[in-house]
């Protein structure tokens, strides 16, 4: 029997584009925050998730770089990379790493500056999520392949663009409130129609902006969780993995590891779906969003629109998602944004998400995706 | 904060060349959006023009509105980030030309967008300090924009020229205040033997714009005890057509007192002329005892901000010249083919 996990603190900086700091401050920042919430000073070890910065900041050994910065230079301390889940595959290594028992607390941080680079130079870095020798050098990008399976999607299912472009829009509802949010502003369902195609069908605003941000937890154990006296939810993580090209899979509607990680994680959790009481899904692109709400087993294949449609993923719906704004509008300052999707279950579930508490939070869960779901990690986080 | 002391316009003049290009004809020959064209359309020079002819074109305007002898001119100075020599400066030219020569200083300046009002600091404070009677202060521009980039869409062509002396009674505007505020931000550059300019997309913007422009008027405004009831007009460096109006949206400025000034719509970005052109076209409009308020923006980076008060000298000289808006009207289309021929942008 494994330890249990428990998050004892978060720290978020504003997601933004931040001219005036560099990446070691975004991330330093936001590991003090959460050292302070937890109300430790030192962890056994240091996990630190960034997929651009080799290639934006040409620079690399975040771990011990960040632990310098904090005056903890002697501490384990390890980047770590699964493209856009690296942050969430760095809760997944200091999570393990409590649950076997070898550390009784580890501070997790997720990081990325995109602002350091041209538009062309983040969308070419991008794609070191892809597997460049098959579909990189035929100059495909992130956004060019989401475009064919949102094509194969509206056809499969005979659905017109404005149902998927909703999540957009609720994205940007949830964001209003949320005070480390990049786009804290609504927008109508015909913003999102009549912006210009990044690849056609998928319009600029079914994707997400160029984003500097940096999320951390504080990861403990239960003895020293007891010791704290900072609110603490129990943190379950699974992750699983697919091909790296959707299109060289059985179904590219169908992520595979989005259905396995949840459903083993729920199995760990010992949680039925319908314990799920709010919902952090990757909306990378709106694309993405449905075709992971579909393959968690949240919605039934071809019908998660409806959910948006009857305001089910609303703040005050059955199962409110995003609900500080998501990565359309909370922002996706990729390395850093499945950090921030945990800290926010946190924040709901320790009834300090201000005005956009969800009464019921209990439990909930984060689904982070690297490239098209090629890794998947779920995180459930539930009230202890 | 640099109080001037009775330093007056006595003529200006802008110059925009007869040739357009649609925004939509860029958009259409790189296959990009035309929804969000920056601009509606840009000036290009013909074929026998470049940053020294137009120079002279304004200069010659200015100096019939000034109504004084071009030898009484004692400086002549071109802001200028497209000199048609590497070596040899656009100012002697202008000021030959003029018939300003000899005793004169002349020489250009190199500040980016606001290379046009660097020479207007120098200039006003030359005359200031008593050193010359009248001063000639000019910015001019054939920008470049790389083919296919952002940048090829307002990157125009265009002079102003102002006659800078001391006499209030010659006056047709009296700049009251001026500032500036530079630092070291690499938001855009060309180096040597390059053809094209580079710029950092986004970062143009919050870090480079905004910041100088915003930090320029307001420290202008606080140390000279102005505020923004005292201006009538607000003219700013205008790169696009929305820029101007989110720096008057973050300084509080309605938006009233910028659209009078604006040229960059019709015209594209002058560059080193666009602030000066602003600034022209509302003299061409404003009543004497209004003020406007100036600020350019160059990258690299800075900005020039002055407060300039309107005097009567304003209604006699205003009509010695055509107005700006007789060039801006006075428009041939061009296709993307004759403008690569006028721009030189065919190379064999």
């Amino acid at each position: 029997m494994s330890n249990k996990v428990y998050v004892a603190g978060v720290g978020l900086t504003k997601v933004d584009e931040h001219w005036w700091t560099s990446l070691e401050y975004l991330m330093t920042e936001a590991s003090l925050k959460a050292l302070d919430d937890a109300g430790v000073n030192k962890v056994d070890s240091i996990y630190v998730g960034s997929m651009l910065s080799p290639v934006l900041q040409e620079q690399g050994h975040l771990g011990a770089l960040l632990a310098e910065e904090l005056g903890l230079s002697s501490v384990p301390a390890i980047g770590v990379e699964a493209a856009s889940a690296s942050g969430a595959a760095a809760v997944y290594a200091g999570a393990r790493e409590i649950e076997s028992g070898r550390a009784n607390a580890v501070l997790v941080v997720g990081v990325d500056k995109m602002s350091d680079g041209l538009a062309e130079e983040v969308t070419a870095a991008m794609m070191i999520g892809e597997r460049q020798e098959y579909v990189g050098f035929i100059g495909a990008t992130f956004y060019s392949l989401n475009a064919l399976i949102y094509r194969l999607y509206m056809d499969k299912y005979n659905i017109d663009q404005e149902k998927i472009a909703l999540f957009p829009v609720l994205c940007h509802e949830h964001a209003v409130n949320a005070p480390h949010a990049q786009y804290p502003f609504k927008i109508k369902l015909e913003t999102v129609l009549n912006s210009p195609y990044v690849a056609e069908p998928l319009r600029r605003f079914e994707t997400t902006a160029i984003a500097d941000g940096a999320a951390a937890l504080v990861l403990v154990n239960e003895e020293t969780g007891k010791k704290l006296d900072s609110p603490k939810t129990e943190l379950v993580i699974e992750a699983a993995t697919d091909y790296l090209t959707p299109f060289q899979r059985e179904d590219p509607l169908w992520f595979p590891a989005v259905q396995l990680s949840t459903s083993k994680a729920l199995e760990r959790a010992k949680l039925g779906r319908q314990d799920i009481k709010i919902l952090e899904t990757f909306d990378a692109t709106s694309i993405m969003a449905i075709l992971s709400l579909e393959s968690s087993g949240f919605s039934e294949r071809g019908k998660a629109w409806r959910l948006l449609e009857k305001g089910e993923l609303s703040l005050s719906g059955s199962l409110p998602c995003n609900t500080f704004g998501g990565l359309k509008a909370r922002g996706h300052p990729i390395g850093a944004t499945s950090v921030y999707q945990i800290a926010e279950l946190h924040l709901q579930i320790t009834r300090r998400a201000g005005k956009n508490q969800v009464d019921n939070a209990v439990a909930g869960l984060a689904q982070s995706l690297g490239g098209i779901a090629s890794t998947a990690f779920t995180t459930i986080l539930r009230e202890v | 904060m640099v109080k001037m002391n009775s330093i007056v316009i006595v003529g200006y003049g802008g110059y925009v060349p007869r040739y357009r290009i649609r925004a939509e004809e860029i958009a259409r020959v790189w296959g990009r959006d035309r929804s969000e064209l920056p601009v509606e359309e840009k000036a290009v020079i013909g074929l026998d023009e470049d940053t020294v002819t137009m120079a002279v074109e304004a200069a010659k305007i200015a100096l019939k509105r000034a109504g004084i002898p071009p030898s009484k001119i004692g400086a002549v100075h071109v802001g200028t980030e497209s000199k048609p020599y590497a070596v040899k400066p656009s100012g002697t030219i202008v000021a030959e030309a003029i018939g300003a020569v000899p005793r004169i200083t002349a020489a250009d300046f190199e500040f980016a967008c606001k290379a046009g009002t660097e020479a207007l600091q120098f200039i006003t404070s030359l005359v200031d300090a008593g050193r010359i009677e009248y001063g000639l202060a000019i910015g001019a521009d054939t920008a470049q924009g790389r083919p296919g980039d952002a940048l090829e869409f307002t990157a125009a062509c265009g002079a102003a020229a102002l006659i800078i002396g001391k006499n209030k009674s010659e006056g047709v505007a009296e700049i009251e205040a001026c500032t500036s505020y530079v630092t070291d931000t690499p938001d855009f550059w060309r180096r040597e033997y390059e053809r094209y300019p580079h710029h950092t997309a986004r970062f143009t913007g919050d870090p480079a714009y905004f910041h100088h422009i915003v930090n320029s008027v307001k420290a202008l405004l606080e140390n000279d005890g102005y505020t923004l009831n005292d201006i009538d007009y607000a003219v700013f460096h205008q790169p696009n057509v929305r820029f101007p109006l989110v720096a008057a949206r973050l300084l509080g400025i309605d938006l009233e007192k910028v659209k009078p000034g604006m040229v960059a719509g019709s015209i594209g970005n002058t560059y080193a002329a666009c602030s000066l052109l602003g600034l022209v076209k509302v003299l061409d409009q404003a009543k004497p005892g209004e003020r406007i308020l100036v600020a350019s923006f160059g990258s690299g980076a800075g900005s020039d901000s002055y407060i300039i008060r309107v005097l009567e000298g304003i209604e006699s000289k205003r009509g010695l010249a055509p107005t700006l808006d007789k060039f801006i009207e006075r428009k041939t289309y061009i296709d993307y083919a004759v403008y690569a021929k006028h721009r030189r942008k065919i190379l064999m």
